[in-house]
């Protein structure tokens, strides 16, 4: 005879210690089995998209830096570009590689956070979240270097970047770049040979390649469950059709997958870096010669890159003043949400935080 | 409580005192209840900084260093901080239950030092049911998680009050199992007893039985990777997630005090308890209870946690019947080897333990651990 058992409401967040930011899930469980999740967000909600439309198009590259405040480059470069196309800004040679450098280890720096962040859900105390942060540090003291900032970058301005990069920099990055393949492999032995998170994270949360592509999921999410695509492949922006790189794809879907897919991209990263410290022109100007205040010609653009969660897009419409007429973004972490209740439903509590943490995302960026 | 030649067996600390010094048998064991409370809230201090020191070596960081040289002050600044803490008690909480709970869980912590042998003759009570005493006393702390859990009223601690419970159901029988074929061995249940048989220590007869023990003792204390109870990832801090001030203080105490039980009985049990060459027995004593801690800690910093239904697959289909087969061939094995040739033990117990466990891990499934709803 089974019990008969009577469902009840846990309120996961917006403050707990695995809420990624203040996102809160209403949570009906059965004991400790999931039976209904319900999302509840906008804790976050700053209102970016209006605060766009009564800035300058130069004024809302910070605005881009709070998005996914943990890879602002990226947001940068997706805001800048999306400019540049309404604009038909030339940009020049050494700020596309500039850019891409930086982006690529915003991708490295981003994807560290949430392999360690996924581990430390898993229940490892802080342990792998504080051997990935060491390394993150490394980038981050690079971007220091170009930036001046260690958060919010504000580095990328609409046709090219801020500034040139200094003499000290090219080689403080080789340096970097010849121990990072070390690190990442012990990273991947840790944790590939450990008996507990295979246990935890294989045919957990499975996500099938179609209900991805179905719900418009993004980024190494849609790739761990076995679709390749990569923006920076299907529709390439900036200068990745000079590189050559492949695109890994995982075969199940689940948080294991998800988990490798980061490894496997880190990997392809640093291969994109490593062609781009080659081909990198000595000297020359790092910004289009742009006016102060921009007047894009009145039309509409929607572009999109490929950031480390996925497709950021950026949607804005010109009247030909000094601030879009409207400014939409498409932000991958929230769009990526949307699968999480039929990932869960049924699995435990427990593995509800860590599939929720193989997803990976920031709640500045959903709540915009 | 039962105290056996009062007079006879304070050696140690004591051992200094003459043999007829004036005081009933009152004074002795208020002397020695007294240093055994501090001699363990000194430990408990000294764990909570090698636990905080120990991890931020293997974490890349350095650890508390600012309160006094290397940190040491760590735990006495942690202590006055959340002792001067407002005490919150939640309004729909049980106020009774709430308040009573941390004292379940504590006492039974500290009763259990009563019995442990700190050096040769050197304990409160040389019980001769001392071991069962042990596993019967520290079972009862579980009481308190749950009466915590329970008054509460918040689901977060009433989760880690009741996978608490189910996780102490399926280890105290490994966990017993494996102390008995400890006790096949000894041929006695007195703490002291088992200690005196180990002219070689008892992890080189039972290598199977110190790994079964070590990792269902974890379970027992909620030590990583089995701490599910307070599983901070999904449950904040499970049953003390609405306690405050003293009486977090007071979980905060017998989270340490149990690591320190359970690392002394692994010493006892095990290891030889005081005995050993050169140093003085309470200072064997001390090191090799450090040197199991030092195991924990390191466990702690390296291991994910399990699922609630990965722990019980793992305690019923794996330690369980693994702790059966030990007991059954190390019973044999005393009725069969003469008195003489025990060492023959040695190689025979380690090449069955590597085989078992060989063997075991490869029959060993987890669950799909999906529920159909």
């Amino acid at each position: 005879m089974a019990l008969k058992t009577e469902p009840f409401v846990v309120n996961i967040g917006p403050i707990h210690p695995s809420s990624h930011g203040v996102y809160r899930m209403r949570v009906t469980l059965d004991g400790e089995v999931v039976v209904d999740i319900e999302p509840i967000f906008g804790y976050l909600h700053r209102g970016i998209e209006k605060l766009a439309e009564e800035r300058t198009f130069t004024g809302i590259i910070p605005l881009s830096d709070r998005l996914d405040y943990i890879a602002s480059m990226s947001n940068n470069l997706a805001y800048v570009i999306a400019v540049e196309r309404l604009a038909g800004i030339k940009v020049p040679e050494r700020a596309e590689y500039i850019r891409v450098i930086l982006v690529e280890l915003q991708r490295i720096a981003t994807y560290l956070i949430s392999i360690g962040a996924f581990i430390n859900e898993a229940g490892a105390f802080f342990t792998p979240f504080l051997y990935m942060f060491r390394e993150r540090e490394k980038i981050i003291d690079l971007f220091e270097m170009v930036s001046g900032q260690r958060l919010t970058y504000n580095y990328m301005r609409i046709g090219g970047v801020s500034q040139d990069i200094p003499d000290e920099f090219l080689p403080a990055l080789t340096k970097f770049m010849e121990t990072m393949p070390g690190y990442i492999d012990e990273f991947d032995t840790l944790v590939m040979d450990n008996e507990i998170l295979l246990a935890r994270s294989k045919g957990v949360g499975i996500l099938s390649g179609e209900k991805a592509t179905n719900c418009s999921i993004s980024g190494p999410v849609l790739r761990a469950s076995g679709v390749q695509m990569d923006i920076r492949r299907a529709d390439p922006y900036s200068i990745y059709d000079r590189f050559d790189f492949d695109i890994p794809t995982g075969s199940v879907g689940d948080c294991y997958d998800r988990y490798r897919q980061r490894i496997n991209e880190m990997r392809q990263s640093l291969r994109i870096i490593s062609q781009a410290m080659k081909q990198i022109p000595a000297s020359g100007p790092v910004k289009a010669d742009v006016p102060h205040l921009i007047h894009p010609p009145v039309g509409e653009v929607y572009s999109r890159i490929e950031t480390p969660k996925g497709e950021l897009g950026f949607y804005l419409v010109s009247d030909n003043s000094i601030a879009p007429y409207r400014c939409h973004i498409r932000p991958p972490s929230m769009i990526n949400l949307t699968a999480l209740r039929d990932m869960v439903i049924g699995w435990k509590i427990a593995d509800l935080i860590l599939i929720f943490g193989s997803i990976d995302i920031t709640m500045g960026e959903v709540d915009r | 409580m039962i105290i056996a030649n009062p007079g006879f067996n304070t050696t140690g600390i004591l051992q200094a005192l003459p043999p007829d010094w004036p005081g009933s048998f009152w004074m002795h064991w208020f002397i020695f209840t007294t240093v055994i409370i501090n001699a363990v809230l000194l430990l408990v201090m000294a764990f909570v900084w090698i636990e905080r020191r120990g991890m931020g070596r293997m974490q890349y960081r350095l650890g508390p260093n600012r309160t006094g040289p290397l940190g040491l002050f760590q735990p006495v600044a942690d202590a006055i901080k959340v002792l001067l803490k407002e005490d919150i008690v939640p309004t729909n909480a049980d106020k009774i239950v709430h308040w009573l709970a941390p004292v379940v869980a504590f006492a039974p912590t500290l009763m259990i030092f009563a019995v442990i042998p700190f050096g040769n003759g050197a304990s409160l009570a040389n019980l001769d049911i001392g071991i069962l005493y042990v596993i019967a006393v520290s079972s009862v702390s579980t009481l308190g998680i749950f009466m915590a859990g329970w008054s509460s009223s918040n689901k977060y601690s009433l989760l880690g009050a009741m996978r608490n419970v189910a996780a102490i159901v399926s280890y105290e029988i490994p966990l017993v199992l494996s102390v008995a074929s400890v006790v096949v061995i000894a041929g006695s249940l007195s703490l002291a007893k088992i200690v005196e048989a180990q002219a070689i220590p008892m992890i080189l007869y039972q290598p199977l039985g110190f790994l079964i023990f070590f990792m269902a003792g974890c379970a027992e204390i909620n030590r990583s990777p089995f701490d599910l109870l307070e599983a901070d990832a999904e449950i904040v801090a499970g049953f003390h997630t609405e306690y405050s001030g003293m009486k977090f203080a007071m979980f905060y105490l017998v989270e340490y005090a149990e690591a320190l039980a359970i690392s002394a009985i692994i010493t006892t049990v095990f290891l030889g308890g005081w005995r050993g060459p050169v140093l003085t027995e309470a200072l064997w004593f001390v090191t090799k209870v450090v040197g199991v801690f030092f195991l924990m800690v390191w466990t702690r910093t390296t291991l994910p946690r399990v699922r609630i239904d990965q722990l019980m697959t793992f305690g019923w289909k794996f330690l369980l019947p693994l702790a059966m087969i030990n007991l059954f061939i190390t019973a044999i094995q005393v009725l069969v080897l003469p008195e003489s040739s025990m060492w023959l033990m040695i190689p025979v117990n380690f090449t069955i333990a590597t085989i078992l466990i060989l063997v075991a891990s490869q029959f060993f499934k987890l669950g799909r651990g999906r529920v159909e709803v």
